[in-house]
């Protein structure tokens, strides 16, 4: 990602913000609320269109306007802050949609393996259950099996435990690095410092419209050269 | 989408190129969409002209000396139409709200309300409009109800309300039914009660909702509004232009009247799309 600019009228969010983010690589993006982490992660996915710049995914442009968006889409995983699971479908029904629709996979094939990845996240016995039965750990932990099961190459993950209790916050999380340890790229914004610093290979801190600062979570969290930086960690940690 | 001038940005030359291509694509669809049109109107005019009838047709449909004679009777009987429209409309919707909340009350007691709407809703949902029209229309007067007038104009009205209620009632019903309980609790929380509740939370949401099938019913509502010439006193656009074609057996003055109409219904069938697409963008779904 290169040079990306995006303004929502005259408010500029994205100023020419530079990453890259390795294949296996864990990529943390943090940052005070307003800072245009989450417009950045719907720009990777093409839900927003750039203003300027160039975002490369597996060695192609995506942000060229002549590529088709939903087949790049289809191969990242976003998870949003609130969930956003279809409430008329069941958990299964979550799950498998993509499959079926976009991939092609065959009814049973699908079932088979949005069972098993419920099962990896801990649901298998929820299967049947609509969303709205669910805590919000059990619906987030759904929505991250839904975006997962296509096996994407990329997930991003968006503010993931937000909306979610203290004490379900653990299980997202601990989902999250089990995902990390099985090398699934990732670039996920959070207020979680903690969990920043030990899953994370990269902390990029993003302050107007730029990557301010990014580096090793043991350089940027616990020893800023910026700041900006110290002041908005000192903020957090307050 | 690019917005030069809020600070010293100026486009790359990649972010340029991705601009004309995509003010290129722009004109290729619209170009391809225009072509497409005028084709498809070319064919059906052409055929329609070439059809053996047409010189009969177009002598008694479109003689452009009875359009401009008839014009002035038809354009004062539209009038009329709106007038009956804008009343109608008003009143539509104190009855139907009014059905719907009766339709929408819970619990054992509001059984009768609840009954009572159903009932309504069933029996002039069911009655076909002109039926309705013809039954009070020429019975309503026979009654000589006091203090109700013995117009066909009243009754006319009093028809097109009863039944366009039945409709509207449901629409106002779905609406109420698509507020999430949680709104009712919310309120319901806050020492509102029910009826405050349902005029201060549910019915501004319900109400956003449904506006643009309101709308829909409305543009219905202008063109049924011809609908009490068969009443025959009261002369809105379509009786003046029985009137008109009565004198010679040209048709022409139907013709008047149809176009009469389009212009009418056209700006508020384009208000509604307006306001509709304006509405979708928040629609359902989204936050709960």
């Amino acid at each position: 990602m290169s040079g990306v600019r995006k303004a929502f009228g005259s408010n500029v969010v994205l100023n020419g913000v530079d990453f890259t983010v390795d294949r296996g690589e864990c990529v943390v993006l943090i940052g005070a609320s307003g800072s245009g982490k989450s417009t950045l992660l719907r720009c990777a996915n093409l839900l927003e269109t750039v203003d300027d710049g160039v975002i490369t995914f597996e060695g192609e442009d995506i942000t060229d306007p002549r590529v088709n968006g939903d087949q790049v889409r289809s191969r990242m995983g976003l998870v949003f802050q609130s969930y956003n699971l279809f409430p008329h479908l069941t958990v299964i029904g979550n799950v498998i949609l993509a499959l079926r629709k976009v991939h092609g996979v065959a009814a049973a094939e699908a079932e088979r393996r949005g069972l098993a990845m419920l099962d990896r996240v801990g649901l298998a016995e929820k299967a049947g259950a609509r969303p709205d039965d669910l805590s919000g750990g059990q619906q987030q932990r759904v929505a991250i099996a839904r975006a997962l099961v296509t096996n994407p190459r990329l997930m991003l993950l968006d503010e993931v435990t937000s909306a979610l209790d203290p004490e379900l916050v653990g299980e997202v999380l601990d989902l999250l690095s089990d995902l990390k340890g099985e090398g699934v790229t990732m670039v996920l914004n959070t207020h979680e410092m903690g969990f920043a610093r030990d899953v994370a290979d990269t902390v990029c801190f993003l302050h107007d419209g730029r990557i301010h600062e990014s580096g090793t979570p043991a350089q940027v969290l616990g020893d800023p050269q910026q700041e900006r930086t110290r002041a908005f960690l000192s903020r957090i940690r307050a | 989408m690019t917005s030069p001038g809020v600070d010293s940005w100026q486009p790359s030359a990649i972010q340029l190129e991705r601009e004309s291509w995509r003010r290129r694509q722009t004109a290729r669809s619209a170009a391809i969409a225009a072509a497409s049109t005028l084709l498809v109107l070319g064919v059906v005019g052409g055929l329609v002209v070439s059809s053996p009838g047409w010189e009969r047709v177009q002598e008694t449909y479109f003689d452009p000396g009875k359009a401009v004679d008839s014009f002035p009777a038809v354009l004062a009987g539209l009038w009329m139409n709106v007038k009956i429209m804008v009343i109608s409309a008003i009143a539509i919707v104190i009855v139907s709200l009014t059905i719907a909340v009766m339709r929408t009350t819970r619990g054992p007691i509001a059984f009768p309300l609840r009954l009572l709407g159903t009932v309504y809703v069933d029996v002039f949902r069911g009655l076909p409009l002109l039926l309705v029209i013809f039954l009070l229309g020429f019975g309503g007067p026979a009654l000589d109800l006091s203090g109700l007038p013995r117009s066909a104009l009243f009754w006319g009205c009093a028809s097109l309300v009863l039944s366009y209620s039945a409709y509207v009632a449901e629409v106002f019903r779905a609406g109420i039914e698509s507020v999430h309980q949680s709104q009712r609790l919310a309120g319901r929380a806050l020492g509102l009660t029910y009826g405050q509740t349902l005029r201060h939370v549910v019915l501004p949401q319900a109400w956003r909702r449904v506006l643009p099938a309101l709308m829909n019913d409305l543009v219905s509502l202008q063109k049924d509004s011809g609908l009490i010439a068969v009443l025959g006193t009261v002369i809105d656009a379509i009786r003046a232009a029985q009137i008109e074609t009565a004198k010679d057996f040209n048709y022409t003055p139907y013709v008047v009247a149809g176009f009469l109409f389009i212009c009418l219904t056209v700006p508020m069938a384009r208000l509604t799309d307006w306001y509709a697409r304006k509405q979708g963008f928040h629609g359902a779904g989204g936050m709960l």
